[in-house]
């Protein structure tokens, strides 16, 4: 009896193993090539980890579950490229953790939105869709302008993100809050340092609100840089061909 | 076996289990005290609740203990109780999953619907109605079913005295710390696994005690071969557990706080996600729910399955095929073509053992088709497996690259969840919940089979307008995308394309409301089964629930 | 580690271990001792009540 015992319980144990074995193949050939094959993420210029304001937006804009809806992947196709711009490269997204790629175009792509409107029109539309886009289904987020922007931590999620793999400098996560503070207020002495420390970053008072830090400001200056720091005159795709 | 010793006396793992809560709950009030945002103080304050009331609940049923009496089946004092209350969260976040559903369908036709507020707008309740109809209702049908097959079917009372329990009690906690985090604005914004990674890992804890459970049951059974259901539910456990982890990988801003970064970025963490987010419907939502089938459609048919030897075959070549077919929901993107190809290869061959299960679940009721028009719950059974065959035909169509490029972000793949969702996991839950209430609740039959009749047609229409209003949406969508005037030039703004879509998302809703209208029905019938009661039907039409005498042999 | 490496392991050693394993399945199911006891156990779930 105790030797059958010893049989039966080592047929379930070689049962999970079995199944362990077999479903683990199909992960590791398929994810593990990703983080070796150097053919995976094409070599451009002008990426750059986000500013503390646009990552404090990106933040909201996942807390707002605004994936759900919106895509951020431009796929090589004539409409697409016609519609949105240049398709997206996987090094635009190489600095996103978590991908904010997208499943479903309930609304349109933003991988290129940035640059499109005016911040006073992301302001209105944000605010209420439909005082914009009369046939727009999206819902309205009035709250982001009367929303602080939450700044204590900023330092600390900077940080998070160097933990893994964000090239971060001291210097940037020691100046953060000031960073963010500054990206959103044209006047300050620290706008200079913010465009010296993150090329390409947009300096303005995005939510035309100047007491005030909101979410708002955020958001709007994580959308305006969506998809605007590849420089493609430099990029050669044949040089990427996979 | 021992019988006797099983049923709980004052062991060691009693006192293990109330230290563990003790701990839990210091655990939880220092989180109170030093929570960095709302949310994880809120999330403190309900875990210090659920270990004083589990310690509450452990000192109650130790003075209970004396007035449970054994119910023998066989010889065997199966662990029912666990299953009753399994069969209950079933209904009760099936309700609230299918409810929120309707919500969000009617924001995207409606959208003030939305109203604007923080909590309430379509980005925050989407994941609570995938995260409740998946993992708390899915989720709860699984365990309960499991538990319930393990047991018969190994004729071994269900390992552990707690340890069921502490699965259940703690899955509930899970759910309910997902959901409200969505609410308040904490998600990962992986989809299928935003919950933040404190969520993660007390899941994780979980679904470890869960492998236990069903494993340690395995290992008592009294049968030399392990049934093949079986087989499929622990698939799906211990590929759950692998996809969990490794997708949920990711660094804490603080240990004290809800945010967290993922460990991967851009095309790794899609595809890790994806390949996560593929097989949760592969083994969550298939090789689990196959795991019912094998069991409930031979039972409520009184017949052997089809073919065993099929169904092994079936396992294998199902476990081995779906791992890999993640990158089919990343086609043209930035992810390299080689991944891209191998995704969409693995998916198509994915059909066979598909279709192989399929016949097998449906041809176990050859001989006995008469038993479709006399037994709704069989007819609901039968019917699910035929919508799991119509979407895992639709599925491996639209992971052609060709198909893909024009179903890709649009409703069409909306309606190609759904109709695996509502008809094939829906339908085969109900058709298990059906059996399952008057068996536990020792009734001999339900309230009413003719309401089981009114349910699936209710719930049938539902779907039926649910698909079809969301392929004609998504074509629609993709083909106006790609639409180009005589000039040349893209034919339709964006939001010309978003107008288009309002009629249907409107049939979409009825279509839920319909669904939803169709599961309260089966709430009202379970309540009234489990309250005793027997409606008066014409009962030369309608058999009783099967119970079969003798072994039958077919096939 | 270049992408022909990968797709040269796939299309041989892959190849390989997708056979070795779908055979080794079909023999499971398909030996003939192992008959009597998947019919006991297709009737499994007949028996207990």
């Amino acid at each position: 009896m105790a030797f059958k015992h010893a049989v039966i319980e080592k047929n379930s144990m070689l049962l999970t193993v079995l199944t362990l074995l077999v479903v683990s193949v199909g992960g590791l050939i398929e994810i593990a090539p990703l983080f070796y094959l150097e053919s995976t993420i094409e070599k451009v210029k002008g990426m750059r980890p986000y500013s503390p304001l646009e990552l404090a937006g990106r933040n909201i804009y996942i807390r707002e579950g605004c994936y759900n809806c919106h895509s951020q992947m431009i796929r090589p196709l004539r409409d697409e490229e016609e519609r949105y711009g240049h398709y997206s490269l996987a090094a635009e997204s190489m600095y996103d953790h978590p991908f904010q790629w997208g499943s479903k175009r309930t609304g349109p792509d933003l991988a290129r939105v940035g640059g499109r409107y005016s911040n006073d029109w992301h302001v209105a539309h944000m605010i209420n869709p439909r005082s914009v886009v009369p046939e727009s289904i999206m819902p309205g987020y009035p709250f982001l302008a009367e929303t602080p922007l939450r700044v204590v931590d900023v330092g600390a999620h900077l940080r998070a993100n160097r933990g893994v793999g964000v090239p971060y400098s001291d210097e940037m996560v020691e100046m953060a809050e000031q960073d963010l503070a500054a990206q959103a207020d044209p006047d300050s002495d620290g706008a200079d340092a913010v465009l010296e420390r993150y090329p390409g970053a947009i300096v303005a008072n995005f939510d035309g609100n100047a007491a005030e830090l909101t979410e708002l400001d955020a958001v709007i200056a994580y959308l305006q840089m969506l998809g605007t720091l590849v420089d493609f005159e430099a990029y050669e795709p044949e040089a990427n061909y996979r | 076996m021992n019988n006797a010793s099983e049923v709980s006396g004052t062991s060691p793992m009693t006192y293990g289990l109330g230290l563990v809560l003790g701990l839990g709950g210091l655990m939880g009030l220092f989180l109170v005290a030093n929570a960095q945002d709302g949310v994880m103080a809120g999330h403190g304050y309900l875990f210090v609740a659920f270990c004083t009331l589990g310690i509450f609940w452990m000192v109650k049923r130790h003075f209970d203990e004396a007035g449970t009496p054994a119910i023998l089946e066989n010889g065997v004092n199966y662990n029912d109780a666990v299953i009753r209350a399994g069969c209950i969260a079933s209904l009760f976040w099936g309700i609230v999953g299918f409810l929120a559903g309707l919500v969000i369908a009617l924001q995207l036709a409606f959208p003030v619907l939305n109203l604007d507020l923080p909590w309430t707008t379509f980005g925050r309740l989407r994941p609570v109605h995938t995260s409740a109809v998946i993992f708390a209702f899915g989720g709860n049908v699984l365990i309960a079913t499991s538990f319930h097959v393990v047991q018969r079917t190994c004729r071994a009372r269900l390992a552990g005295d707690w340890a069921p329990w502490v699965v259940f009690w703690g899955y509930q906690l899970f759910i309910v710390m997902a959901a409200s985090g969505y609410i308040f604005g904490v998600t990962q914004s992986k989809e299928y696994a935003e919950p933040e990674w404190y969520v993660d890992l007390w899941l994780t804890i979980i679904w470890v005690v869960y492998l236990l459970v069903f494993l340690g049951t395995l290992a008592k059974r009294r049968e030399p071969h392990i049934y093949v259901a079986n087989w499929f539910y622990l698939a799906f456990i211990v590929t759950i557990a692998m996809l969990h982890i490794v997708n949920n990988l990711a660094l804490p801003v603080s240990l004290t706080g809800a945010k967290s970064y993922s460990l991967f970025a851009g095309v790794q963490d899609a595809l890790t996600q994806w390949w996560y987010g593929h097989n949760a419907v592969g083994f969550f939502l298939t090789a689990g729910f196959l795991g019912i089938m094998y069991y409930f459609v031979p039972k409520q048919a009184n017949r052997p399955v089809y073919s065993y030897r099929l169904s092994i075959v079936h396992f294998w070549s199902l476990i081995f095929l779906y791992i890999w077919a993640g990158p089919h929901h990343l086609h043209y993107t930035a992810l390299p073509d080689w991944a891209q190809t191998l995704g969409m290869t693995f998916s198509i061959m994915l059909w066979m053992p598909s279709w192989g299960g399929m016949i097998n679940g449906l041809m176990t009721l050859s001989g006995a088709w008469d038993k479709l028009r006399t037994d709704p719950v069989l007819r609901m059974l039968a019917v699910s497996v035929a919508f799991y065959g119509m979407s895992t035909f639709e599925g491996p169509v639209m992971s052609i690259k060709a198909v893909n490029s024009l179903s890709h972000y649009t409703d069409w793949t909306v309606g190609h969840v759904h109709s695996g969702a509502l008809g094939w996991v829906g339908f085969v839950s109900f058709g298990a919940i059906y059996y399952l209430v008057p068996k536990l609740w020792q009734r001999s039959r339900l309230y009413s089979l003719g309401l089981v009749s009114l349910h699936f047609w209710v719930a049938t229409i539902g779907i039926v307008l649910y698909i079809t209003a969301m392929w004609i949406s998504g074509i629609l969508q993709g083909l106006m995308w790609r639409a180009y005037d005589s000039l040349g030039f893209l034919e339709y703004s964006f939001v010309e394309t978003v107008e288009a879509m309002h009629p249907f998302y409107v049939i979409r809703a009825l279509g839920g409301a319909l669904f939803l209208l169709g599961a309260l029905i089966m709430v009202y019938n379970c309540w009234r089964t489990m309250r005793g009661d027997l409606k008066d039907e014409k009962s030369a039409l309608i058999p009783t629930q099967s119970r079969p005498a003798t072994a039958a042999t077919a096939g | 580690m270049s992408y022909e490496n990968v797709a040269e392991f796939a299309a041989t050693y892959g190849l390989l271990y997708l056979m070795v394993l779908f055979a080794g399945v079909l023999l499971y199911a398909f030996w003939p001792r192992n008959k009597k006891k998947f019919e006991e156990a297709a009737r499994r779930p007949l028996e207990e009540d």
